[in-house]
């Protein structure tokens, strides 16, 4: 299962210019509303035309702008699930689930409904209308209609954008066991990072409709090249930096001078630090790296706590923190009574260098 | 009072053919124009509504001007043997243009309320464009598709300035009942008119009584029981 993509789509002053390949794993499409996402989807199905390019699913050509070649959705075996579902409301559940499936015979028919509702946890529902089904259902009829004409690439639009958090935990439990039986290539859109995180064993981050970056999702995760693409990954503090020796740097935002691995080629300009790889210094037996800290402001969530730390002083108002410390309940009880300033460790290895 | 009765016939006749010819013709211009037509959009749409602001008479005259023996195309009718101009076949084309913008309106804004998801769908499924016009788009545009034809019909059962230009007030073969009130009435005969007044409304009322409670069926399709989920 392959699908290369390399495409250029003008739209107003918009441009997307989108070049990569997948295979058989699911590949989440990351990126903040307006980076291109949702265009890329359509112009692998063909919804829309790229202005120029090429994407070839397992060596079949869809579209090719040179060679004159673009094969109209409905021949190119690619199947899309829109946002809203886009279930037929006139057709029940197993007239929606079959409508792809014209030229099979009657028997052959009924074999693959049962396959899928079953598949899909739809049994007792085929007889339904779309608007009598909760929203997981409809999103299942819409994956069962989907798939059942076996396409050789599936897209998903972000699929749980409109859903509440516990649902979306439930759904993409589902999505992920029903995806487990399906070989065609799988792209998936989301702009939220822990849901792409979860689905995806890869992720390519679309900023200003180019590819920002591109590879597994630990790699994205741990090792994010740029800026942006941290900030998506869940990273939130920020601070350029200048280079003192060959293994100290003073990040300028934060007015603290660090010790490092090593220092990066001259494209780095930004350092963020992973914020669970902040630690309490009374224990440690090192001494590079230790500042104290104050902690301006802090939100609770039900088992992580966020700290926003002030280094080197006493934050002046709400907004003069420096760090993000994300700490589990227990470490929060540990040092919230503690008397202020504490000091903390940032070690070598919780530092990133970024990209612009 | 009344001894013929064809106008009636003829009215019914009339409208029960344009009606035939305005559904597919106003169907077809409101699915292209929905779905194709991508350039000198807004041109198309006014020319295809232009009947509808235009008055009769003005239609009418521009009828005779394209089916008359003084256009080219009226030539080569007449010289196939076919007179249009005063026939039974002028009430019927008179008919449809007025009725025709009715149709298409009220048809283009039902297809341009359905999801267009529905229609990008159906084309990743796999389906032709012919398989999404009448097994997606027009069941779930019906009620709106209806309307529109029931409103073509009232308007073509309501047809004068232009039949009478095109078609004339001929007894038993162009004489609609709208044609035979305005004739009663300028010949005096002001019971007549009456009559047909009445029957004409009476028949009105009833299409448009049964095209509502249609809409009203029409309107709780496939959410039964969907209000106790």
């Amino acid at each position: 299962m392959k699908l290369v993509v390399d495409i250029k789509k003008r739209i107003g002053d918009f441009t997307l210019e989108v070049a990569f390949e997948t295979d058989g794993e699911t590949t989440g499409l990351l990126g903040a509303s307006g980076s291109g996402k949702s265009i890329t989807l359509q112009l692998i199905a063909g919804i829309e035309t790229p202005d120029e390019g090429q994407i070839v699913l397992n060596n079949r050509v869809l579209f090719d702008s040179e060679k004159g070649i673009n094969l109209p959705s409905r021949k190119r075996r690619v199947s899309y699930l829109f946002q809203n579902y886009a279930l037929f409301p006139h057709m029940t559940v197993a007239e929606n689930i079959l409508f792809p499936l014209t030229n099979v015979k009657e028997e052959k028919r009924k074999d693959r409904l049962e396959e899928v509702l079953r598949l899909m946890a739809l049994k007792g529902l085929k007889n339904r209308y779309p608007a009598q089904l909760s929203g997981g259902q409809q999103q299942r009829v819409a994956l069962a209609r989907g798939i059942i004409g076996k396409p050789e690439a599936l897209l998903l639009d972000e699929p749980f954008s409109a859903l509440d958090d516990y649902l979306k935990t439930t759904l993409i439990k589902e999505l992920m066991e029903a995806l487990k039986g399906y070989q065609g290539a799988t792209l998936f859109v989301s702009h939220n990072m822990e849901e792409a995180y979860r689905i995806c064993p890869k992720l390519l981050v679309l900023s200003k409709g180019r590819v920002e970056a591109y590879g597994s999702r630990e790699t994205l995760h741990h090792y994010p090249p740029t800026l942006s693409v941290a900030k998506l990954t869940g990273y939130r503090s920020f601070s350029k930096f200048q280079t003192l020796s060959s293994y100290v740097i003073k990040a300028l935002e934060w007015d603290i001078e660090l010790q490092v691995e090593n220092i990066p080629a001259k494209q780095e300009t930004f350092i963020t630090i992973a914020s669970e790889k902040i630690y309490l210094a009374e224990d440690s037996p090192e001494n590079a790296n230790i500042f104290s800290a104050w902690i301006n402001t802090y939100e609770e969530g039900p088992r992580r706590v966020l700290c926003y730390l002030t280094l080197k002083r006493p934050p002046a108002h709400s907004k003069d923190d420096h760090l993000e410390w994300e700490l589990s309940k227990e470490e929060w009880e540990n040092i919230k009574n503690k008397p202020q300033p504490f000091r903390i460790r940032i070690p070598k290895e919780g530092i990133r260098f970024l990209k612009e | 009072m009344i001894n013929d009765f064809s106008p009636l016939w003829i009215s019914l006749r009339t409208a029960g053919a344009s009606t035939i010819i305005t559904f597919l013709l106003g169907l077809i211009a409101a699915w292209y124009v929905t779905f194709y037509l991508k350039r000198f959009k807004g041109m198309v749409d006014s020319l295809f509504t232009l009947p509808m602001v235009l008055p009769p008479t003005v239609l009418g005259v521009f009828l005779l001007l394209i089916f008359g023996r003084n256009s080219g195309f009226g030539q080569v009718l007449h010289s196939i043997g076919i007179q249009i101009v005063f026939s039974w076949w002028a009430t019927v084309i008179a008919a449809v243009v007025v009725s025709f913008p009715l149709m298409y309106k009220t048809t283009k804004g039902a297809f341009e309320q359905v999801d267009p998801n529905l229609f990008f769908a159906a084309r990743t499924l796999g389906a032709s464009e012919w398989r999404i016009f009448w097994k997606v788009m027009v069941p779930i545009a019906w009620p709106g598709i209806a309307a529109g034809t029931v409103l073509a019909f009232t308007r073509a059962l309501g047809e004068f300035g232009a039949t009478l230009m095109f078609a004339g007030n001929i007894p038993g073969k162009t004489q609609t009942i709208p044609m035979a009130i305005f004739f009663a009435v300028e010949g005096g005969q002001m019971d007549r008119a009456i009559v047909w007044v009445l029957l004409i409304t009476l028949l009105t009322v009833v299409v448009m009584f049964m095209m509502n409670l249609w809409n009203n069926y029409q309107r709780n399709r496939f959410t039964k029981g969907a209000a106790g989920r």
